[in-house]
C-alpha cells in the first residue's frame, strides 16, 4: 500500500470519525430549528424549512432570560472574584520565590481534587443557615473557590514565563517593584491573564453540581434551567434544543479559543 | 582614588562559595574584562556590582559612594544583557528611552539623547520598530543604545556577543571598541572568549573558582603570565606545558635562560616560539602527527614521544606531511617557567 | 517591606483557600458522628460510628461502589483508547485538520445537563431517537437505552464528553515529539505498527498517565448527567457514589450518614490526588 493511499484513508478516517463525534451537537442545532412535529418525525428530517419560533418560546415558557442572566453574573463575578485574588498570590509566587513556594502551589492544586460532593452537605447547611440559598452570590463565591487553584496556578506559570531578565533591565533602568509591575509584568502578563479568565468563565458556565443542589427559582443559573426539562411535558423537543442551543453557543464558541489554556490549566501543567 | 573599588567582595549561594573575596581598582574611562572558565563567576561578579545579587561581606564603593547596599535602580549603572532582555512590548525608541521616562526627563530632552544614540550606532531607520522585527545584531545594538542614552557611571556587559554569528562577532567587537574610544566611559566587559579580551580590554582580570588568578594589561598576561592557568588560558593554541622531568634537554636551557628549574617544574613554550627543523638538528626529536594550514599561519601539532604533544606555530607553508620525523628547535628567552603548583618562576626569584 | 509585601500578597489566596477546605472538612467531620436530619432540626445527638456503619451497610452502598467504579474504568478507557487513537490520526497535515481539530474538541465545553439531555431525547429515545432511528433502518428492534442499560448510557454520555479532552492532550502531547526519531525509526525498517510500540507510546506514556489521574479526579463526582437522566435508577443500577450522598442528604435529609459517605469519596480522591500531586511536583520547576 502506498505512503499515499495511507495518507488519504488516514484523512478520510480521521473526517468520518469527527463527523460522527460531532453529530450530536450537529443534530443539536438542528433541531432547534424545526417545528415540534418536525423534531420527532420518524425518519428523521434532514431537509425542512428553518424557523425561528423555539427561541422565542424558550422565552416565554420558562423566563430563559433570568438565567442567563444569573449564568451571566456568577460567571462573570466569579471570574473576577476569582482573579482578584489569584493574582496577587500568582505574582508573589512567580516573582518573590521563598522555600515553601512550591509546597504552596501543591497544596493550593490539592484543593482542587477534592470532589465537590464532599463539601456538598457542609456548604448547603451553612448556605440554608445564612439564608443565602438559592441566591447568585453565594454561587459566585462558590464558583471563585472552586476555580481558584486552576487560577492561581494558571497566572503563576504565565508569570513565570516573563524572562527574568527584562525585569532584571527594568530594574537597572530605574523601576521599583511598582514600576516593574505596571511597565513590564501587566503588558507582558496581559495574554496569560485574559486566558485564564477565558478558562474560569467557561468552568463557571458550565458548572451544574452546585446550581443543581443550591438553587431553585431565583437564582438557578442555566444549567439549572435545562435540567428542568428533562420532566417531560408533552412534545418540546425543539424547544429544549433551542434552550440548549442558547445555553452551550457562547461557551462553545469561546472553548475553540482557549484550547491550549484548557491544556495548560486542567493538567494542572502536567503535560506541555 | 579608583572610580569603582571592591573591597573583600565575597558571595556564596547556600553552601557554595562563588565568590571568594575580590580586590579590585578600576580607573575612569577604563576598559575592564573579566574572562574565565565557566563557572568562575565571572557574570556573579558583575551582577554584584550592579546589584541585581547582594554582596555578602565586603564593599562596593563607586565615585567615592558605598554602594554595597543600595538598589540596583539607584547606582547610576548601565548593563547590556547576554540576551539583550528588551522590552518586547515597546518599540526601540520607547526601550531606550524607558529609564528616562522613569525619571521624568522632559520629553525634548528624551527625543535628544535617543537621536544622539541612534545616530551613534546607526539605529535610525528601526525606532518605530519592535524588537520582534529586528535580527539578532540589531537588537544587541539597541540594548546597548538603551544604556548609552542613560549616560551612566559605569557600563556593564554580560557576555553580549555571545548570541551572535562569528562573522556579525567580529564586526561587533569592533563597533563596541570604537565607541569606547568615542565616548571614554568606564566599562566592564564578562566574556568567556579571551580573544574579546585581548582586543577590547584595557586590563584583564583572569577569574577562577571564584578568585582572581591575575590582573593586567592584556600583552602583560601574555607575555609574563602569573601561573600555568592563566598561561594556557590565554593564546590560541594553548601554550606547550611540560613536565620539566619528562625532556631533560630543557633543563639545561633552563638554568641557561634564567631560574634555576626545579625538577619537578614545568616548562611553557607558546606555539610561535617552537621552530621545526629537519630530524636531527633542534633539542627535541619528534614526530609530525598533523598539519593544520590556516592560510597566514601554518599550525604543526607532533609527537615528542611518550604521548607528549607540541604545537608549532609558523608564518611560512610546509612541505612536512603527518609521520615525518623532525626536531624542535626552542626558543629560550620565550620559556616560560612554573613550579610544581604552577606558579610561575621568574628571573633572579 | 521587601520581606512583608510577599506575604501580603498571599493572604488573601491562601487564607480562602484554607477556609474552603477546613470549614466543609471539619463540619463533615463533626456531622458524620451526630444524628442530623434537616427535617427534624434540634439538638445533635452524638452517635458514634453508627452514620459510617449505616452508610457501608446500606443496601445501596456496594453497588454504589461497584457502579462507580465501572464507571471510572470504562470513562478511562473509552477516553484514552480513542483518545490516542484519534490523536494519532491527526497528528499529520490533511486538508480541514484545523476544523477537525475544532469539531473535536467541542462537546467538552457542552454543559453536563445539556450534553445529558441532548443524548437522553435526542439520541437514546426508543422512538424517536437517532439510535432508535438508525437501528429501525437495519431491521433491529431499538433499545431502551436508559431503561435498559442505565450505567452504560451514563458510560456514553460522559467518554462523549470527556473525550475531546483526553484527545487535546495526546494531539498536544504528539506535537512535541521528535520528528527526527521516527525517521531513523523509519530508516532502520520499523513499520508502522513498530514506530507505534516503540516510539509513540513511550512518548505518550506519561500524558496517558495524566488524562488517568485527572479523570479519576473528576470523574468521582459525576453528579450532573445522573441526576438529569436516570436519577441513578432503575432502582440503584446507575447510582454512584457521588449521588449515592446526594440522595442521603437532599432526598433522605439524613446529613450524617451523607457525611459519612462524603468522607469515603474524599478519601477515595485523595489516593488518586497523591499520585497526580507527585506527577506535577516533578513538572512544577519547570
Amino acid at each position: 500500500m502506498s505512503a499515499r493511499t495511507l495518507h488519504v484513508i488516514r484523512a478520510c478516517t480521521a473526517w468520518l470519525a469527527t463527523l460522527v463525534l460531532f453529530f450530536p451537537l450537529f443534530w443539536l442545532c438542528l433541531t432547534a430549528f424545526k417545528t415540534e412535529l418536525q423534531a420527532i418525525s420518524v425518519p428523521p428530517l434532514l431537509l425542512f424549512t428553518p424557523t425561528l419560533e423555539n427561541f422565542a418560546l424558550v422565552q416565554d415558557r420558562s423566563n430563559y432570560l433570568l438565567y442567563a442572566w444569573n449564568s451571566i453574573v456568577t460567571s462573570f463575578g466569579s471570574t473576577a472574584l476569582g482573579l482578584l485574588i489569584a493574582a496577587p498570590a500568582a505574582y508573589s509566587m512567580a516573582f518573590f520565590r521563598a522555600p515553601g513556594t512550591r509546597g504552596l502551589l501543591m497544596w493550593m492544586l490539592s484543593t482542587k481534587m477534592m470532589p465537590a460532593v464532599g463539601a456538598l452537605v457542609p456548604v448547603y447547611v451553612l448556605a440554608q443557615l445564612s439564608g443565602l440559598l438559592d441566591t447568585r452570590i453565594a454561587l459566585t463565591v462558590i464558583f471563585a473557590m472552586s476555580n481558584l487553584p486552576i487560577m492561581v496556578w494558571m497566572l503563576y506559570s504565565y508569570l513565570k514565563d516573563i524572562p527574568r531578565e527584562i525585569l532584571e533591565a527594568a530594574r537597572m533602568d530605574g523601576a521599583g517593584i511598582w514600576g516593574e509591575a505596571r511597565h513590564v509584568v501587566l503588558p507582558l502578563g496581559l495574554g496569560g491573564l485574559s486566558s485564564t479568565a477565558l478558562l474560569c468563565l467557561v468552568l463557571s458556565w458550565n458548572e451544574a453540581f452546585w446550581s443543581l443542589n443550591l438553587t431553585s427559582a431565583k437564582a438557578g443559573t442555566l444549567a439549572a434551567l435545562i435540567a428542568s426539562y428533562s420532566s417531560p411535558e408533552g412534545l418540546f423537543w425543539a424547544k429544549l434544543s433551542a434552550a440548549s442551543v442558547l445555553a452551550i453557543g457562547p461557551i462553545v464558541v469561546l472553548g475553540w479559543f482557549s484550547q491550549k489554556q484548557l491544556v495548560q490549566g486542567l493538567t494542572f501543567g502536567a503535560v506541555k | 582614588m579608583p572610580f569603582l573599588q571592591l573591597l573583600g567582595v565575597e558571595k556564596s549561594f547556600g553552601v557554595q562559595r562563588a565568590i571568594k573575596g575580590i580586590d579590585l581598582s578600576v580607573e575612569k574611562g577604563e576598559f575592564v574584562v573579566f574572562v574565565g572558565p565557566s563557572g568562575c563567576g565571572k557574570s556573579t561578579l558583575l551582577r554584584l556590582i550592579a546589584g541585581l545579587e547582594s554582596i555578602d561581606k565586603g564593599r562596593l564603593m563607586l565615585d567615592g559612594r558605598d554602594i554595597t547596599d543600595l538598589a540596583s535602580s539607584k547606582r547610576d549603572l548601565a548593563m547590556v544583557f547576554q540576551s539583550y532582555a528588551l522590552y518586547p512590548h515597546m518599540t526601540v525608541a520607547d526601550n531606550m528611552s524607558f529609564s528616562l521616562r522613569l525619571a521624568n526627563v522632559d520629553a525634548a530632552t528624551i527625543r535628544e539623547k535617543v537621536d544622539r544614540a541612534a545616530a551613534i550606532l546607526n539605529l535610525g531607520p528601526y525606532l518605530q520598530r519592535r524588537p520582534g522585527e529586528l535580527s539578532g545584531g540589531q537588537r544587541q545594538r539597541v540594548a546597548i543604545g538603551r544604556a548609552i542614552v542613560r549616560a551612566p557611571k559605569v557600563f556593564l556587559f554580560d557576555e553580549p556577543l555571545s548570541n551572535l554569528d562569528a562573522a556579525l562577532r567580529g564586526q561587533t567587537r569592533i563597533e563596541i571598541a570604537k565607541l569606547h574610544r568615542e565616548l571614554g566611559a568606564t566599562t566592564i566587559y564578562v566574556t568567556h572568549d579571551q580573544v574579546e579580551a585581548m582586543t577590547l580590554a584595557d586590563r584583564v582580570v583572569v577569574l577562577r573558582d571564584g578568585a582572581i588568578e591575575q590582573v593586567g594589561s592584556p600583552l602583560e598576561l601574555y607575555d609574563r603570565p602569573a601561573n600555568r592557568f592563566v598561561a594556557q588560558f590565554i593564546g590560541t593554541p594553548q601554550m606547550n606545558i611540560v613536565a620539566a622531568a619528562a625532556l631533560p634537554a630543557l633543563q639545561t636551557l633552563g638554568s641557561r635562560a634564567g631560574p634555576t628549574l626545579p625538577s619537578d617544574g614545568f616548562i611553557g613554550i607558546r606555539p610561535e616560539g617552537l621552530q621545526v627543523k629537519p630530524a636531527g638538528g633542534g633539542a627535541i626529536p619528534a614526530r609530525v602527527e598533523l598539519i593544520e594550514s590556516l592560510g597566514a599561519d601554518t599550525l604543526i601539532y607532533t609527537d615528542a614521544g611518550d604521548g607528549l604533544q607540541m604545537v608549532a606555530r609558523q608564518s611560512q607553508r610546509t612541505a612536512l606531511h603527518p609521520g615525518d620525523k623532525v626536531g624542535l628547535e626552542v626558543d629560550a628567552a620565550a620559556m616560560h617557567c612554573f613550579d610544581r603548583e604552577g606558579k610561575a618562576l621568574r628571573a633572579g626569584g | 517591606m521587601n520581606r512583608f509585601m510577599p506575604r501580603a500578597l498571599l493572604t488573601p489566596a491562601v487564607a480562602t483557600l484554607f477556609l474552603w477546605m477546613i470549614v466543609p472538612l471539619v463540619m463533615t467531620i463533626y456531622f458524620s458522628f451526630v444524628r442530623y436530619n434537616l427535617m427534624q432540626p434540634g439538638a445533635l445527638d452524638f452517635i458514634g460510628l453508627a452514620n459510617y456503619e449505616y452508610f457501608v451497610t446500606d443496601p445501596d452502598f456496594a453497588p454504589a461502589v461497584v457502579n462507580t467504579l465501572v464507571l471510572l474504568g470504562s470513562v478511562i478507557a473509552i477516553t484514552i483508547v480513542l483518545g490516542v487513537g484519534l490523536a494519532l490520526l491527526v497528528d499529520a497535515p490533511f486538508p480541514g485538520r484545523a476544523v477537525v481539530r475544532v469539531l473535536l474538541i467541542s462537546p467538552f465545553f457542552v454543559m453536563p445537563t445539556v450534553n445529558a439531555l441532548l443524548w437522553k431525547h435526542m439520541m437514546m429515545n426508543p422512538i424517536y431517537g437517532v439510535f432508535a432511528q438508525v437501528s429501525r433502518t437495519f431491521g433491529l428492534t431499538p433499545i431502551d437505552w436508559l431503561a435498559d442499560y442505565p450505567l452504560l448510557s451514563v458510560i456514553l454520555m460522559v467518554a462523549w464528553q470527556w473525550l475531546p479532552f483526553s484527545c487535546l492532550i495526546m494531539i498536544t502531547s504528539l506535537q512535541s515529539m521528535d520528528r527526527e526519531q521516527i525517521e531513523a525509526a523509519r530508516m532502520d525498517g520499523a513499520n508502522l505498527p513498530q514506530q507505534f510500540w516503540f516510539l509513540h507510546l513511550p512518548h505518550l506514556a506519561r500524558p496517558i498517565a495524566v488524562v488517568i489521574m485527572i479523570e479519576m479526579i473528576f470523574l468521582l463526582s459525576v453528579f450532573a448527567e445522573i441526576f438529569t437522566t436516570t436519577g441513578g435508577g432503575p432502582g440503584n443500577a446507575s447510582t454512584n457514589i457521588a449521588f449515592l450522598i446526594f440522595k442521603q442528604a437532599l432526598m433522605g435529609f439524613d446529613v450524617g450518614v451523607a457525611s459519612a459517605g462524603a468522607l469515603f469519596a474524599v478519601l477515595l480522591a485523595n489516593i488518586a490526588a497523591v499520585f497526580l500531586i507527585r506527577m506535577i511536583g516533578k513538572n512544577l520547576d519547570r
